[in-house]
């Protein structure tokens, strides 16, 4: 079994470098500032030690107020694997992509921008990859009747 | 004096060994002229025959005996199709075994699954791909009316709106013989059917 870093250790790390990217850390993730994403990102890819360099799954939840997005990274080098959170308000549903670092993210984060309706900047092909283009709305929103 | 064993067909190797001999030396005694070509010596009578049918019937009788599915399996129905195909209820057995990849080469659509409206424009394609005549089952409840799904916002409401469905077999999915019986009905309602204006009269 993969093993699960411990967020408070790696939450301390990411402060070294990047003060003020770590929002929250619970025992289960690390929650991180939307704007700092893809720097959170590009630390864990590119840091000795984490080398994630697998993006197993991207999901996304409704929350009313915010959606959260939730990323879950793996190190096939070192066997770990690490649960990151990112929130993104309601009115202005946004965050990096991360199509850049991983390639795994561009067929979910396409599926995210269709169910839920965040769209990630930077993505390089973001449309409706489960619905047809036409169709309205974002069926896993709450508000989706 | 002999006790016999009561197994007189069972023979010693020796005795085996000399019954074969004697069966290939009978055979090649008995085979010394070539055997003349059957048309020349079957019965007079047999090369006489006719059997009388209609014209609508025997088609029927092909049509309905070999009709071959196309491969159509949105959903988890198809692992019940799966199992009417393999040797345990054996499809085969209603000269259907061949699943054709090629809609060209098929007469029936099985829909073994959910279908969702962006998958509906495919089957639409598919079926006009086939050769006439062709029939449809529709299979299990996601196939009859969307099943649970049926309120999604994504999910067609039944095939009946895309292809003209022939059977409808109930079931979540349907159990094997619930399948085979729905193409049994099939049979009977292609059994049925005249190919000929005015019932072929000249
Ligand atoms: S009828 Fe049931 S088994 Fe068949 S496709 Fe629908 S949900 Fe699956």
């Amino acid at each position: 079994m993969t093993t699960s870093l411990l967020t408070t250790e790696v939450a301390k790390q990411i402060n070294e470098h990047l003060p003020g990217a770590v929002v929250e850390t619970t025992d289960a993730a690390i929650l991180v500032n939307g704007n700092s994403l893809l720097d959170v990102a590009d630390f864990f890819k590119n840091t000795a030690g984490l080398d994630f360099d697998y993006l197993t799954t991207i999901t996304a939840v409704d929350y009313y107020q915010y959606f959260e997005v939730i990323y879950l990274f793996v190190s096939m080098e070192h066997n770990h694997s690490l649960v990151v959170k990112a929130r993104c308000s309601r009115e202005n549903p946004s965050l990096p992509s991360l199509v850049s670092l991983w390639r795994s993210a561009d067929h979910q984060e396409r599926e995210i921008y269709d169910l839920m309706g965040i769209t990630f900047e930077g993505h390089p092909n973001m449309k409706r990859i489960v619905l047809w283009p036409e169709f309205q709305g974002h069926p896993l929103r709450k508000d989706y009747l | 004096m002999e006790v016999s064993s009561g197994r007189e067909h069972l023979y010693s190797d020796t005795e085996l060994d000399l019954l074969e001999g004697q069966v290939i030396e009978d055979l090649k005694a008995a085979s010394q002229e070539p055997i003349s070509d059957p048309d020349s010596w079957l019965d007079e009578e047999l090369s006489q025959n006719v059997l009388l049918t209609r014209l609508d019937w025997i088609i029927n009788w092909g049509r309905r005996s070999s009709m071959w599915p196309v491969i159509c399996f949105p959903a988890c129905c198809a692992f019940e199709f799966i199992s009417v195909m393999g040797p345990r209820f054996d499809m085969g057995r209603f000269g259907m075994e061949v699943l054709r990849a090629s809609p060209r080469q098929a007469d029936l659509l099985i829909t073994a699954g959910t279908l969702t409206w962006k998958m509906a424009p495919n089957v639409r394609r598919i079926y006009n791909q086939m050769a006439e005549p062709k029939w449809v089952i529709a299979m299990g409840a996601c196939g009859i009316s969307g099943g649970i799904f049926r309120s999604s916002y994504n999910v067609v409401p039944g095939y009946n709106r895309i292809v003209p469905v022939d059977v409808y077999v109930p079931g979540c999915p349907p159990r094997p013989e619930a399948l085979l019986y729905g193409i049994q009905m099939l049979q009977k309602k292609i059994a049925r059917r005249g190919n000929f204006a005015n019932g072929g009269q000249p």
